[in-house]
């Protein structure tokens, strides 16, 4: 075990021994983030990339979006998504800790949290996403979003070309969670 | 001191210890307000068991990447946005898109 996770267990024992937690609040917890995932991201792109309508309540209001489509989007920070278009990029990070939209795509990759990630993601966002397998077509902007304070956010990626026929559901499949952070695109 | 869109502002650079969501790199830098997201109790209370109250206005601030980095690489207009609560901001005059 190390180091830091036998401080946590020490300090989750204490907590249980002293009664400010009890064990069925931990597990409620472990529960909450396990019904979490980045297919609710998914979910939450197909129907935008199928409904226009959808799309707009995505973009001004992603709470309500997410409430829609049956999850439990609720949490004190705002969740907010923003769109990539042929002429803009988006990539998140929080570069001073790991603040991510868990309530919907539960716990970020650990690469989210790393030291490496969260500086290099505002200085060299390009090589960033190039060491992903991502090359960004030459004339688009990149626009770097740090989640410094009280706002999560997620990435609406583009449809891919050719998936016209593909059902909500296959679209959905498109979608991965490192799509949804920006460091790369839906690919078909 | 309140801001609207699109008015210049500056993070102050101040070395403020604790829990402050200012990060170090845009101390000092210039940019612009995008939007005003709304009204949060401020964090740098709250983290220490406070009530936070007031809550602080807090900004989406819009940064050119060439202002933030001397020898960055990529487009010129790539910009980066962060979170900024008002008492971290005052009048600048940094690039703006």
């Amino acid at each position: 075990m190390s180091p830091y996770a036998a401080r946590i267990r020490a300090i989750e024992a204490l907590l249980l021994e002293k009664g400010v937690l009890t064990e069925p609040e931990v597990q409620d917890s472990i529960a909450y983030m396990e019904a979490r995932s980045p297919a609710n991201g998914a979910r939450l792109v197909a129907r935008a990339w199928v409904d226009e309508g959808f799309e707009e309540l995505l973009l001004s209001d992603a709470k309500a979006a997410a409430s829609q489509l049956g999850m439990e989007p609720e949490h004190p920070a705002e969740f907010v998504v923003v769109k990539n278009t042929p002429g803009v990029h988006n990539l998140i990070v929080c570069t001073l800790c790991s603040c991510y939209p868990r309530a919907v795509l539960g716990r970020p990759p650990d690469w989210y949290k790393s030291f490496e990630y969260r500086s290099r993601a505002v200085r060299e966002p390009r090589a960033v996403m190039r060491e992903f397998g991502f090359e960004l077509s030459e004339g688009v902007e990149v626009i770097v979003h740090d989640s410094t304070a009280d706002v999560r956010y997620m990435v609406l990626p583009m449809r891919p070309a050719g998936t016209e026929d593909l059902s909500e559901e296959e679209l959905a499949d498109l979608v991965t969670r490192d799509s949804l952070v920006g460091v790369n695109v839906p690919r078909f | 001191m309140t801001f609207e869109p699109g008015d210049r502002v500056r993070v102050l650079p101040s070395a403020k210890p604790g829990h402050v969501r200012t990060p170090g790199y845009l101390k000092g830098k210039s940019g612009w307000i995008e939007a005003m997201i709304g009204e949060f109790p401020n964090p740098e209370e709250l983290a220490y068991g406070h009530s936070g109250l007031p809550e602080r206005p807090l900004y989406k601030v819009g940064f050119l990447q060439s202002d933030l980095w001397h020898d960055y690489e990529g487009d010129a207009e790539d910009h980066l946005y962060a979170d900024v609560y008002e008492h971290w901001l005052e009048p600048g005059e940094g690039g703006t898109r």
